[in-house]
């Protein structure tokens, strides 16, 4: 009896132990970010926006692709707003095929970005905005207001949260460890496991006595992405002359792929703070409208 | 209209007169607009017109999205990209639409839970909380099946879990199921379909909220003392109300101006709150997302369907007794509707005479604790089916049931009412003071 009572409270702790590390424990932790963009009066940086677009260009463009987000739209305001002659120089450097031709010819700015997924790797058009980054508090995600989608975060943390891989992991696991990543290959050297004796009852009625290997932990966060770590120090020469440093590439093509995914937020932002101001004012007329209305009709309120 | 007296439209002019012997219409107007209503509501009553705001502006955003949007499984989540990038604003046209749905609900719950309060569902009501019930059950069908529309990742598998709800029916289940959808899983033929269906039903709702409206002006509204319009004369009725023409319009616009200002903060500044970040990845039919989430107005619900599962005694009795053809599974189905279904019949599980919850002092901490369950249920429906939430969603659920089934029909016979006010004019003028011959 006693027995059974001790591998119940084992089970049960071992359960509660594994929910808390489950939840710390599929992907690492995504670190807020103070972008430019964030916020109701958040706007976007057009210079951060073309380094961003100079990273895109020169390093992620070689796997991954932009299918949704039309060339034209890098001169748009309110985004990238490179001059409409070197959009039509940048978009000559890819080869389409012609949807009324079926001929390859070279690209023009009225075409989208390329489909890339020669190498597997996913369509970034909407990457900003189909990623949870946090979601507080209590789950509510109301700080999105002030914060952000959190998206552009997840991006950002996980671009820069490339790391030696932990000692438990053999040399030879495929893939590259990340601490933000949560979806890739995991060791299973590198996982926590807690065995509990069990007793089934089989169906002659006798009692077996089974051991259960449960996974309780993870000795690190994240996991092993396919893609190895994109950027290096001074991988890219700004035409600005910024630093190249690893962090501000990130920040950079961080902004621009928000761009790509919501290219009309600042007109969206300014849409919003119109309609509000106007709504605002109407709601005062029709408070005082309303209150003349039944004056007559009330007297001195009581309760 | 019958009901209460009041003056009707009078044909002055040759030519109304010619009109109104062949076509009443300015008289169905006149009359809906200048309908004599309780002069005691309170904000409350205001969802009413949030709600005919909502339907107007979901009909009118998706006549125009439906402009550039291509029901193809191919296509479809391309064409929404498109109107968010080259349609003129069409990413407006797509954020107060997706938003939109979201302030219909939220109306609608107030509205619903205000009835649930000051009794409006009792006699001589309950056709027009029937027609409601009805025009809720079909607003779930239209935005359920809008959500399937941009072919999103949470678009194609809630899409999959609802249908397969129809799934669980014991015999005929896999039949209607495949029915539903076309074909044997979530397919073109499914996105099809439910975007025929999302379009027609809009103009469904439109007629039965034409009926509603039709019942309550039939009946008279009910007001937060529940205390009839007195309809002796045409001057009693006239010190209890006011017409709806300028009194309500004017009221009920100037709240809907506030609430406005909410609903295009969200829209202007965090349109993708209420959203899935999932529903930006186009629907994969060999990748399950984690988690399989509804939209925030189907989580309470999606809670009661979950909290039954095969260990709660009920769930294994049945089983029984049906000779195992209710299985956990469709009894989370029947636990689902039968959740709505319970709420519809409130009007005669109700067994109280006094109709506003304001005189009723028991009455009142079980609907409070009722309102709390909803939250808590809606929370529930969120998180993963696992303890504690199980057990939580369990409790929760079964509170919901009891409250209808239970606890409803016993108040009525032990609870002792407080006194109500006599007349509405007297509620009005204990609230404003008197003031005499003020009306006339």
């Amino acid at each position: 009896m006693l027995k059974k009572l001790a591998i119940t409270a084992v089970s049960a702790l071992t359960l509660l132990a594994g929910q808390a590390m489950a939840a710390g424990g599929e992907g690492g932790h995504i670190e807020d970010h103070a972008f430019s963009f964030e916020g109701p009066f958040g706007t976007f940086d057009e210079h951060q926006l073309q380094r961003g677009l100079q990273v895109y260009t020169e390093v992620c463009s070689a796997c991954h692709g932009l299918r949704y987000v039309p060339i034209r739209s890098l001169s748009d305001e309110g985004g990238p707003h490179l001059p409409e002659d070197q959009v039509r120089a940048y978009a000559k450097q890819f080869t389409v095929v012609d949807k009324e031709t079926g001929e390859e010819r070279e690209g023009k700015e009225t075409d989208n970005f390329p489909h890339n997924t020669g190498a597997g790797a996913p369509d970034l058009s909407l990457m900003a905005k189909a990623r949870p980054g946090f979601h507080g508090p209590y789950g509510l995600g109301i700080n999105q207001f002030m914060r952000g989608i959190g998206g552009p975060e997840y991006i950002h943390s996980l671009i820069t949260g490339y790391h030696e891989a932990p000692a438990c992991a053999p040399a030879d696991f495929p893939g590259n460890y990340n601490a933000v990543f949560a979806n890739g290959g995991y060791p299973d050297s590198c996982k926590e496991y807690e065995e509990t004796v069990v007793e089934k009852v089989n169906a002659d009625g006798s009692v077996t006595k089974v051991t259960e290997k449960k996974e309780v932990g993870r000795l690190a966060p994240g996991s092993w992405i396919a893609m190895p770590a994109p950027l290096s120090e001074g991988q890219v020469t700004y035409a600005d002359g910024t630093e190249a440093t690893v962090e501000q590439m990130s920040e950079d093509v961080t902004a621009f792929l928000m761009w790509a995914a919501e290219p009309k937020m600042m007109e969206r932002k300014q849409a919003g703070f119109l309609a509000v101001l106007f709504l605002g004012l109407l709601s005062v007329l029709l408070y005082l409208t309303n209150k003349r209305l039944w004056a007559p009709h009330k007297g001195k309120k009581i309760a | 209209m019958a009901g209460i007296p009041h003056d009707h439209y009078e044909p002055k002019s040759g030519f109304e007169k010619w009109l109104h012997s062949r076509l009443p219409v300015v008289s169905l107007v006149y009359d809906t607009l200048m309908i004599p209503t309780p002069k005691n509501l309170n904000w409350w009553w205001i969802w009413g017109i949030v709600l005919a705001f909502c339907l107007v502006l979901q009909i009118v955003t998706g006549i125009v999205l439906v402009m550039h949007y291509t029901p193809h499984v191919d296509m479809a989540f391309a064409s929404v990209e498109h109107i968010m990038r080259d349609v003129n604003g069409g990413w407006l046209l797509r954020y107060l639409h997706a938003n939109g749905a979201s302030l219909f609900f939220f109306a609608v719950y107030i509205h619903i839970f205000r009835g649930l309060f000051y009794g409006s569902y009792k006699a001589p009501r309950e056709v027009t909380w029937i027609v409601g019930m009805l025009i809720y059950l079909a607003m779930m069908a239209t935005a359920f099946m809008g959500y399937v529309l941009p072919w999103g990742q949470m678009s194609f598998w809630g899409a999959t879990v609802i249908t397969g709800l129809f799934g669980a029916i014991p015999g005929i289940g896999p039949t209607i199921q495949e029915w539903l959808l076309g074909g044997p899983a979530v397919d073109n033929a499914t996105l099809n379909r439910f975007f025929s269906l999302h379009y027609l039903l809009p103009f469904v709702i439109a007629a039965l909220v034409a009926v509603h409206i039709w019942a309550f002006h039939t009946t008279g509204n009910n007001n937060p003392t529940g205390v009839e319009v007195r309809r002796g004369s045409k001057a009693e009725a006239e010190k209890d109300t006011l017409p709806f023409w300028p009194y309500f319009v004017i009221k009920d616009l100037f709240a809907l101006a506030v609430i406005l200002v909410v609903f295009f903060a969200v829209v202007g500044f965090m349109p993708n709150y209420l959203g899935h970040p999932d529903n930006y990845i186009e629907a994969n039919p060999l990748a399950t997302p984690a988690h399989i989430v509804p939209e925030w107005y189907f989580l309470p619900f999606y809670a009661i369907l979950r909290a039954f599962t095969s260990d709660v005694w009920i769930v294994m009795l049945t089983n029984w007794v049906t000779f195992g053809i209710v299985d956990a599974k469709f009894f989370g189905v029947l636990a689902m509707f039968g959740a709505i279904a319970v709420m519809a019949l409130v009007p005669w599980l109700d067994t109280s005479s006094v109709r506003s919850g304001q005189y009723r002092p028991m009455f009142k901490w079980w609907y409070r604790l009722l309102l709390i369950d909803f939250v808590v249920l809606m929370w529930c429906g969120a998180m993963p089916a696992e303890p504690p939430y199980s057990t939580i969603s369990l409790i929760a659920s079964a509170y919901w049931f009891a409250y209808f089934l239970v606890i409803l029909p016993i108040l009525g016979v032990i609870e002792k009412p407080l006194a109500q006010p006599a007349t509405i004019e007297d509620d009005f003028n204990a609230h404003y003071g008197a003031k005499t011959h003020a009306a006339e």
